[in-house]
């Protein structure tokens, strides 16, 4: 299955070709996840408030490769933001996509913009 | 820059790798590392763990890019042929020349294959590396599509072993055939292996002992074993795990010693007789043996490698061949001198063949020193046995109290804190008491984890992890750091305390206790293990504070291995009417749902979309449905069986009760989930000891019994109180729970907390009945604020728009999840499997 895996690269902010626009601040929960389509791909978007931040990751776990990462906790481990896979607890670094209690491979990250009110999630088209 | 060649990238081979890394000596020397395998070392201790689902690349130690980063060239899929020793250069199978200026042979060993008539006939495997693994799944595969299950296991030792038991778990009919007169001879004496022979054939496993194979036949394909006896048996499949003999076959192409039976003499320096050869692992032959374990390889790894850098090493004149393990659930250890064959010694045994459990302990005859010995079904004192070995520690006067089973009084073996500092406390890794105690007092490691990072303690085979746990616990408490069982790392507290806070500080959410109490962020753990405690104390729901309940109680529906959920409405007590069924059937149907029944009497519908839960629970709500609060730790069932209402036998109510308790104490939150059990009589169809509450109605009145479960570590139920009445029955039940919610770690069950609660049922008895704390009123008045402020989260979802916001898979389009896959399953439907 690694052509779905494939299919989410992440994306460094110097290489946003395009930022799509996903929806109000207030249609994401906070402090929580939620999920975002743009175009065939599902992303899962964080408003880490306690942080300050936004991060955006794949909804895929690559563990079981079922789309359910916008559905899992959030907090953080010695500051670190992570993210907690909803089915196995597999947690993620929000920063970097890296597995932190295991040795499945990195999730992929998008880098996301708040502007006027709306959030954009990076991608590379 | 000198060369280092490793010819052979097994466990021990890369334990070499390891150390060179750990040593920093890249500057100075270049490591080419050999691999005959196509894929870097794995773990081959744990091998069986394939057919549980361990997939080659978790078994692998480390990776290639860990050997590049590390300035390792690491060649896999290459095989040396042979060794020039004038020009001090290797040549491999495609020819190519390398310069060495030391050589280490780390070649292993392999399956050794007896020379039987027709064993190259197909069917036959060996059981040793990742791809004989993979031959017997996909060969297994295929005679399973035949409608064939006959296998046979040549070898009774640990492997053979390990192998049949995972033919057993592919379903063969399986057979092990031993040529000794006891299985595991080398570890085990004959009662010991007579015990184990019991426990092995309870499984449905056939052991054969004294029989020795005279030929394999069959056209292509083996079908048939004859044995010298005369017998004969059908075989589909053979594994032969008959021992092991050493790859030592470059020293015998060239002028290096060999034994007589195999294997690369080494002398202390683990040097073979070319001082600039030296030979680890499972081909070296030290002391005329050969060491079939990973402890002993390592340390030969580590002297070689300390002769080469030119520090003074040595290996150990007596090497330790003590090891412990699970085989088929059965523990079995041996250590020391297992069989008392080196010195005079007196025995001292210990044998219960109802709980499958020997013990032998070998003592010095002079009755001070433990020498060695060997335990099957309970090995929990073999890390202390090993240290009395190990340490040469004084026995106590009546060594049999270290090995009888614990009654009231029985006096307690040394702790962690008479060992000597010199005391081996992890032999996998090499770390010694001392090493551990430094770390946390000279380098300020402050946790288990931390001591195991640092020090790689417990990093092998896990066997000492409860006495480092013990010897970290005991050091910190000597330095005066109170060891306690906090949350997690954002709260310096455990969760009583939390409890107590919130009640006291008035707390109201979570992010107001974080700052007033902790620090950082939050996690998964401490999260819900809050949001239950709000609940307990203010009695909200699991919609007040949607992000810090775990993902089940977020979306108040059990989510499912494909991400779908589950929907399972309440059933009080198991009582339902035909209208209330018809529309779970016309539900199930409309939103296409399998469904099945629970083990507590009720009805689970599966594969509900996550936006399809709204509309789902509007219509269940509208036929007068309520949450079954399936999702939660919480109370789920309270299960009955008809009682007196129809029964013949029937001593009291037992529905109309299990009602009334369930209607009580649905939606209270609690630290795991809570089951209930009501039964009319002692025949006990209900089950009521199985669960944290239970009820069984007596011509006296109902006896109540508590801390009871079902699950992976079943336990009955203990008596808290006989003969008494309804009323008395809830009032006690009151009481306990709320004792029990307030007081239990998170995620801890009634019977593992009844277990840590000193003082156990006794105590319990003295604060539910006798009030001994003073505090049953206030326990009574909490409980009842819960019953009389209950709400039925579902309803108070779907009448609130901004709840069902939440339950679309998609933030901006109306979108199902269409990654979400159903299959066919009888005439049903399932998720499709998981992508492997």
């Amino acid at each position: 299955m690694y052509a779905l895996l494939e299919k989410y690269q992440t994306v460094q902010k110097a290489h946003v070709r395009k930022w799509h626009k996903v929806g109000r601040v207030e249609d994401f929960p906070v402090n929580a996840g939620a999920c975002v389509k743009i175009n065939d791909q599902q992303i899962a978007v964080f408003h880490f408030a306690r942080k300050g931040k936004w991060y955006a990751t794949q909804n895929l776990c690559p563990h079981k490769f079922e789309m359910v990462l916008s559905r899992g906790m959030i907090g953080d481990q010695q500051g670190l933001a992570k993210l907690a896979c909803p089915l196995h607890k597999k947690t993620f670094s929000l920063e970097s996509g890296e597995n932190l209690n295991g040795d499945l491979p990195p999730i992929a990250t998008f880098p996301v913009k708040v502007s006027e009110g709306f959030v954009y999630i990076g991608m590379g088209h | 820059m000198k060369n280092v060649v490793v010819v052979g990238n097994g466990m021990v081979g890369y334990k070499f790798c390891e150390k060179f890394m750990e040593r920093n000596l890249r500057e100075e020397y270049k490591l080419i590392v050999f691999g005959e395998e196509m894929r870097p070392a794995y773990d081959r201790i744990h091998l069986s763990t394939y057919f549980d689902g361990k997939t080659a690349d978790d078994l692998v130690l480390a990776d290639s890019d860990w050997y590049t980063d590390n300035g390792i060239d690491l060649r896999c899929g290459v095989m040396v042929s042979s060794v020039d020793q004038d020009k001090k250069t290797i040549i491999t199978h495609q020819g190519e020349e390398f310069a060495y200026d030391y050589l280490i042979l780390a070649t292993g060993s392999a399956a050794f294959v007896p020379p039987i008539q027709g064993v190259n006939k197909q069917g036959v495997f060996v059981y040793r590396t990742i791809e004989d693994l993979e031959s017997i799944e996909s060969y297994a595969a295929r005679l399973k599509k035949l409608g064939r299950s006959q296998a046979v296991v040549l070898g009774g030792g640990l492997l053979g072993l390990e192998a049949a038991k995972a033919l057993k778990d592919l379903d063969f009919e399986v057979h092990v055939i031993e040529m000794a007169s006891r299985l595991m001879c080398r570890q085990l004496d004959d009662e010991g292996a007579l015990l184990l022979k019991d426990q092995i054939e309870e499984l449905g496993i056939e052991v054969h002992l004294n029989k020795m194979t005279a030929e394999i036949s069959g056209e292509n394909e083996i079908s048939k074993l004859f044995f010298k006896d005369g017998s004969h048996l059908a075989a589909d499949i053979l594994l032969i795990s008959a021992g092991i003999r050493p790859r030592d076959e470059i020293a015998q192409n060239c002028n290096i010693e060999t034994g007589p039976r195999g294997g690369i003499v080494v002398n202390r320096q683990m040097q073979t007789s070319d001082p600039s050869i030296y030979a680890i692992g499972e081909v070296a032959l030290y002391n005329d043996m050969i060491y079939g374990l990973a402890a002993p390889g390592y340390l030969m790894a580590e002297v070689a490698l300390q002769h080469i850098t030119g520090e003074a090493a040595e290996m150990v004149d007596q090497v330790d061949m003590s090891t412990k393990l699970k085989l088929m659930g059965v523990d079995v250890a041996s250590f020391g001198d297992m069989f008392g064959e080196y010195q005079n010694h007196r025995k001292i045994t210990y044998l219960n063949r109802h709980e499958g459990v020997y013990k032998r302990l070998n003592v010095s005859s002079d009755g001070t020193r433990l020498l060695g010995g060997m335990l099957v079904g309970d090995a929990s004192e073999y890390n202390m046995l090993h240290q009395y070995v190990a340490n040469s520690l004084p026995l106590p006067e009546n060594p049999e109290v270290l090995i009888l089973p614990a009654s009231g009084d029985s006096m307690e073996g040394p702790s962690v804190s008479d060992l000597p500092d010199t005391a081996v406390i992890c032999a996998c890794e090499n770390v010694s008491k001392g090493a551990i105690v430094s770390e946390i007092m000279e380098r300020g490691a402050s946790s288990f984890g931390e001591v195991c990072n640092c020090t790689k303690a417990s990093t092998g085979c896990g066997g000492c992890k409860p006495m480092v746990k013990d010897l970290v616990d005991e050091t910190l408490t000597k330095m005066g750091v109170v060891v306690k069982n906090n949350i997690c790392e954002h709260f310096p507290y455990e969760r009583h305390e939390l409890h107590d806070l919130i009640k006291v500080k008035g707390y109201k959410d979570f992010d107001e206790i974080l700052d007033g109490e902790g620090h950082g962020d939050g996690c998964e753990i401490c999260k819900p293990a809050l949001a239950s405690l709000f609940a307990t104390i203010y009695n909200e729901t699991a919609n007040r504070q949607e992000v810090i309940q775990d993902t089940n109680d977020r979306f108040l529906a059990n989510i499912q291995r494909n991400g779908s959920y589950s929907v399972v409405p309440r059933v009080p007590g198991g009582e339902i009417t035909p209208e209330k069924l018809i529309v779970i059937g016309e539900v199930a149907r409309k939103y296409n749902l399998y469904t099945k029944i629970t083990g507590g009497q009720r009805i689970d519908l599966f594969g509900a979309r996550l936006e399809d839960l709204p509309p789902i629970w509007e219509e269940l709500i509208a036929a007068g449905f309520e949450s079954g609060h399936a999702y939660g730790k919480s109370l789920r069932t309270v299960k009955s069986c008809v009682g007196s209402t129809w029964c013949r036998y029937g001593m009291d109510e037992s529905v109309s009760f299990a009602i009334e308790m369930e209607n009580r104490y649905k939606g209270i939150r609690s630290p795991h989930k809570l089951k209930g059990g009501v039964s009319g009589c002692i025949r006990e169809c209900a089950e009521a000891r199985c669960k944290d509450f239970g009820v069984i109605a007596t011509e006296s009145g109902w006896n109540l019994y508590v801390c009871g479960n079902g699950g992976a570590n079943p336990r009955h139920a203990v008596l808290l109180a006989e003969g008494i009445d309804n009323k008395t029955c809830i009032q006690y039940l009151d009481r306990f729970l709320m004792f029990y919610l307030k007081t239990a770690q998170p995620l801890q069950r009634t019977a593992a907390w009844l277990e840590k609660l000193e003082g156990g049922i006794e105590y319990l008895k003295q604060v539910v009945i006798d009030d001994c704390l003073g505090i049953c009123q206030e326990l009574e008045d909490q409980l009842q604020y819960m019953v009389s402020t209950y709400q039925c989260e579902w309803k108070q979802a779907v009448e609130t728009p901004s709840i069902r916001k939440r339950f679309s898979h998609f933030v901006n389009s109306g979108e199902g999840d269409e990654h979400m896959e159903f299959v066919k399953m009888r005439d049903q439907k399932m998720p499709r499997p998981w992508i492997k």
